[in-house]
């Protein structure tokens, strides 16, 4: 490809990437509700969303589930993380694809097997079922970005460490964690995105009590086109958005200095 | 009187899955000196020093440090500190929070560790940069901050693993003479890793050869590179030449008459060899005489042969030259201001000798 | 390097292993293993299912409806795939080629839509194909056409939707495998009279085939089970796969066919699992779990 074709078709793509959220975003500031012609400025989409108490608690429930959600999963992927790589065991290259394998696993049939999981051992579907398949879903994340970044960590630190007197569990607390705090929070971010957005796990695993935002969502886009959709998918991007780039900065923060 | 040695081990094998990285090794360092091991890759060489720190724990055998067994006990309970290969300085910590680490560990109290931290930076030069990061150092630089975080804690035995490795030719030459020196003032043992022969001899005490997870010889510079006892430690510590021979007569007090490559030579040995075996003669190039065949009437015994190649190396000359029967050797010659000419052409005819008695000479065994 | 596990057994370590396997065995074997199982069960009357063993809904499988179903499905989660794959192997190329210094941001720029909802990205499509869509009224507005397309809710909508949806999902790992590549190997082959094509067919394409296969199974897979953008721009006729699992669930209420037919899904992650093992074998310095040995 020449440059000049070759910048062309790269901002083709990304003309394909951003158009429709544009477009999106645009719109919820429509003041007319039924067609897509322009009628001016308005916020008033979004100041009904504030009326909605349905989406107001299907939202508090999602925020609440995905920051429960992704610190436990960051807790359970970062420890498996460190395992594979200090440590070698039996099943250690087992333990490893079995990880690599859930994250491509079909959301899908991660949330038919917990449904049935959780009616075989007469769990109410609720909270605490969102927070375990949410858990289940982010953890593996986790785990392999954590153990991407720990690849660049050189083990003889945490020798000099012990060799300079720190135990095991000091050294760890001491070198590795302070080093790659960065890349555990930026698991957590996203995460929390991960779990926000989750529709086809979410849809199985929650109960009638216990609406989520993405449920809530997608239960309105089959409608159609609504302005006040339009409003929260907005916030929805805007909010990723700002988690992808804050997950972008901690995870350089170190970075130069490892 | 006999002294402690400050480190030992006794019997000490070490397998990894089914290799074997040493096998039955005793080994001696006594208190104060400069000790190295040295090998090629994969001898065994940083197994040993690992075992010192506490990263390996001996198959077989035992390890004492000042006397007492330490075999079981964790790194961070010895009383021996590494600087490793790479310093390993933690990135996330100022050259200050570095050098402090150890003394945080034992949980000494403020004041100490800073009095203690500013002494030992003054001590390497670094004083003024207590508050860098490991990155903004110079290799030079970092390199001090690893030993000064070492040597910070009192230990009784320094480990350094290929310190050098990481800096260029002149920095290393530098940081030698700086390690050197400052053992010197600690009076500490060091044990010093590396593969460099050259680095090996200039700043040890003694040296121990590595063999594939064996001692091939342990002793100071000068005897192994003057008395090696065996071919692999002869070619390993520099060049070497090997000449066939076959004992003849042994006139005793060392003393023999040989056969080499067929001609009738006196050797000297404190070896015991009979008459008829086979031996290997071993030369370094510096110890052969090379003449022009018409330059002067050499007394005998002397090898004919032809200049191959000269090989200009600044303070000396290396010559590659075949024997009449086919034998290639390697001479050096230094440049002499009284005799401005030792410049050879391929094909010149040459006469080769050796002085009498720096010749060292093996029995088929020394393979 | 690993600490040598003779020399010390810590606490953290056998905490750390455990809690490991503790969560791989209660979120991955064990809902796999109840899925298997009832796969294998009977349909109740009354309850979700009835523990008595059958093959009944593999059998059913074989029928003319969920053939029907599973065909549709593949064919247009493989023509995505394919678009995916054939848009963003240049687009990634571009991409690791890309200024150094400016690289970051384009990366950054395919990472946003990567993890943003693809329920709003596929609802935010709507905006553009629908008849009221920006398509339409642009293809109008020039003139290009007389009467609106109609896009939305038919089989094109739900390809476009799939590939729109999940094109990042193939520019990632695709330019995670280009960005190891060594671009003095293409230039060495250069040197050594390959022409571009031929240096593409023989260096660049067999090393960046495990971030392929990578992307591949990142799209073919959701493309297969996902039920909402179907569900969302497609038409009212034809079931594909992942709404045909979520009914048998939620509406049917036929627990054992839908784990049955989820197996589907299963096979397709381990056979690409596999292929990815196979192709990134012979990539050796593109297997992303290598552990570090320990080597004096």
């Amino acid at each position: 490809m020449t440059g000049c074709l070759k910048r062309l078709y790269v901002w083709l793509v990304y003309g394909f990437f951003y158009l429709p959220l544009l477009v999106m975003f645009l719109y919820s500031f429509n003041t007319n509700k039924y067609t897509t012609a322009w009628g001016g400025f308005s916020l008033k989409w979004y100041a009904s969303l504030l009326h909605n108490t349905a989406i107001l608690d299907a939202a508090l429930n999602s925020l609440l589930v995905a920051t429960c959600a992704a610190s436990l999963a960051t807790l359970l992927g970062a420890l498996a993380a460190v395992c594979l790589k200090r440590y070698r065991f039996p099943g250690h290259r087992a333990l490893a694809i079995g990880i690599l394998l859930l994250t491509v696993s079909p959301d899908i049939v991660m949330g038919i097997s917990f449904l049935i999981l959780f009616i075989a051992c007469s769990i109410q579907l609720g909270f605490f079922t969102l927070l375990i398949s949410h858990t289940a879903l982010c953890a593996p994340f986790v785990a392999v970005t954590a153990l991407a970044r720990l690849a660049e960590f050189d083990e003889r630190l945490i020798e000099a460490a012990r060799d300079l007197g720190a135990s095991e569990a000091g050294a760890l607390l001491h070198i590795l964690l302070p080093l790659t705090a960065p890349a555990v929070a930026a698991g957590w971010l996203l995460s929390f995105t991960l779990s926000m957005d989750d529709v086809l796990i979410s849809t199985f695993v929650t109960g009638p009590s216990f609406e989520v935002l993405p449920v809530r969502i997608y239960s309105m886009v089959k409608l159609g086109v609504k302005p006040d959709v339009n409003a929260l998918s907005a916030i929805m991007f805007l909010l990723t958005l700002s988690l992808v780039l804050l997950a972008r900065v901690v995870s350089q923060l170190r970075r130069k200095t490892a | 009187m006999e002294t402690l040695p400050i480190l030992e081990l006794r019997g000490v094998s070490k397998n990894f899955g089914t290799t074997l990285a040493l096998h039955n090794i005793h080994l001696e360092i006594a208190n104060g000196e400069f000790f190295t091991l040295l090998g090629p890759s994969g001898c065994g060489k940083t197994t040993i020093l690992r075992i010192f720190s506490g990263f390996e724990r001996p198959t077989k055998g035992e390890v004492f440090l000042n006397g007492i067994e330490i075999s079981g006990t964790p790194p961070e309970q010895r009383q021996v500190n590494t600087v490793f290969q790479n310093y390993a300085l933690f990135p996330h910590m100022t050259v200050r929070d570095n050098v402090a680490f150890g003394l945080r560990m034992q949980k000494r109290p403020k004041e100490e560790i800073a009095l203690r931290v500013a002494e030992v930076l003054r001590r390497v030069h670094l004083a003024s940069y207590v508050d860098r990061m490991p990155h903004q150092l110079s290799g030079g630089q970092q390199q001090r901050v690893a030993v000064a975080r070492a040597i910070i804690n009192n230990p009784l035995v320094l480990l350094l693993d290929e310190p050098f490795s990481a800096l260029d030719f002149k920095l290393r030459k530098q940081m030698q003479f700086e390690i050197k020196h400052l053992q010197r003032q600690l009076g500490i043992t060091f044990v010093f890793v590396t593969h460099d022969q050259e680095e090996a001899f200039a700043m040890s005490d003694r040296v121990v050869v590595m063999q594939e997870g064996t001692i091939a010889q342990v002793g100071s510079p000068q005897e192994i590179y003057e008395e090696p006892e065996s071919l692999f430690v002869a070619r390993f510590v520099g060049e070497i030449n090997v000449l066939e021979g076959r004992i003849l007569a042994a006139r005793g007090n060392g003393v023999y008459d040989a056969d080499v490559e067929g001609m009738p030579f006196i050797l000297h040995s404190r070896r015991e060899f009979e008459e008829e075996e086979a031996v290997k003669v071993l030369l370094r190039p510096e110890d052969l005489k090379v003449y022009l065949e018409q330059e002067k009437a050499l007394p005998p015994p002397f090898f004919l042969g032809t200049i191959n190649e000269t090989v200009y190396k600044g303070a000396t000359v290396d010559i590659l030259l075949t024997l009449d029967n086919g034998k290639k050797l390697q001479a050096a010659e230094f440049f002499n201001e009284d005799d401005g000419d030792i410049t050879y052409r391929p094909g010149d005819r040459v006469a080769v000798t050796w002085v009498e008695g720096w010749e060292v000479v093996l029995n088929e065994e020394g393979e | 390097m690993a600490t040598n596990h003779s020399s010390r057994d810590s606490l953290f370590r056998t905490f750390s292993i455990a809690g490991s396997w503790l969560w791989l065995g209660l979120f991955a074997l064990l809902p796999t293993v109840v899925l298997l199982l009832v796969a294998f069960l009977d349909r109740g009357e009354v309850g979700f299912f009835i523990p008595s063993l059958t093959l009944d809904n593999f059998r059913e499988l074989f029928g003319p409806v969920f053939l029907s179903v599973l065909g549709d499905s593949l064919r247009l989660a493989l023509l995505s795939t394919l678009v995916c794959l054939l848009v963003a192997y240049p687009f990634a190329y571009a991409l690791a080629k890309a200024n150094p210094r400016r690289r970051p941001w384009l990366l950054l720029l395919v990472i946003i839509p990567f993890w943003t909802n693809s329920l709003i990205r596929t609802y935010a499509l709507i905006l553009m194909i629908g008849a009221q869509g920006m398509v339409n009224k642009l293809g109008l507005a020039l003139g290009l056409i007389d009467v609106p397309l109609e896009i939305l809710y038919t089989d094109f909508a739900v390809f476009a939707g799939m590939t729109y949806t999940f094109l990042p999902f193939m520019i990632l790992p695709l330019y995670a495998s280009m960005e190891k590549l060594d671009p003095s190997l293409a230039d060495a082959a250069k040197d050594l009279g390959a022409g571009a094509l031929r240096t593409f067919w023989h260096i660049t394409l067999p090393l960046t085939l495990p971030g392929v296969v990578a992307g591949c199974i990142l799209v073919f897979l959701p493309s297969l089970g996902c039920f909402y953008i179907p569900e969302i721009l497609g038409g009212a006729t034809n079931m594909l796969l992942g709404t045909f699992i979520k009914n048998q669930f939620l509406v049917a209420k036929n627990w054992p066919l839908g784990a049955a037919s989820s197996s589907v899904l299963t096979l397709f992650l381990v056979l690409l699992a596999v292929l990815y093992r196979f192709t990134s074998r012979r990539v050796a310095a593109n297997m992303p779990l290598r552990a570090s040995r320990n080597e004096e």
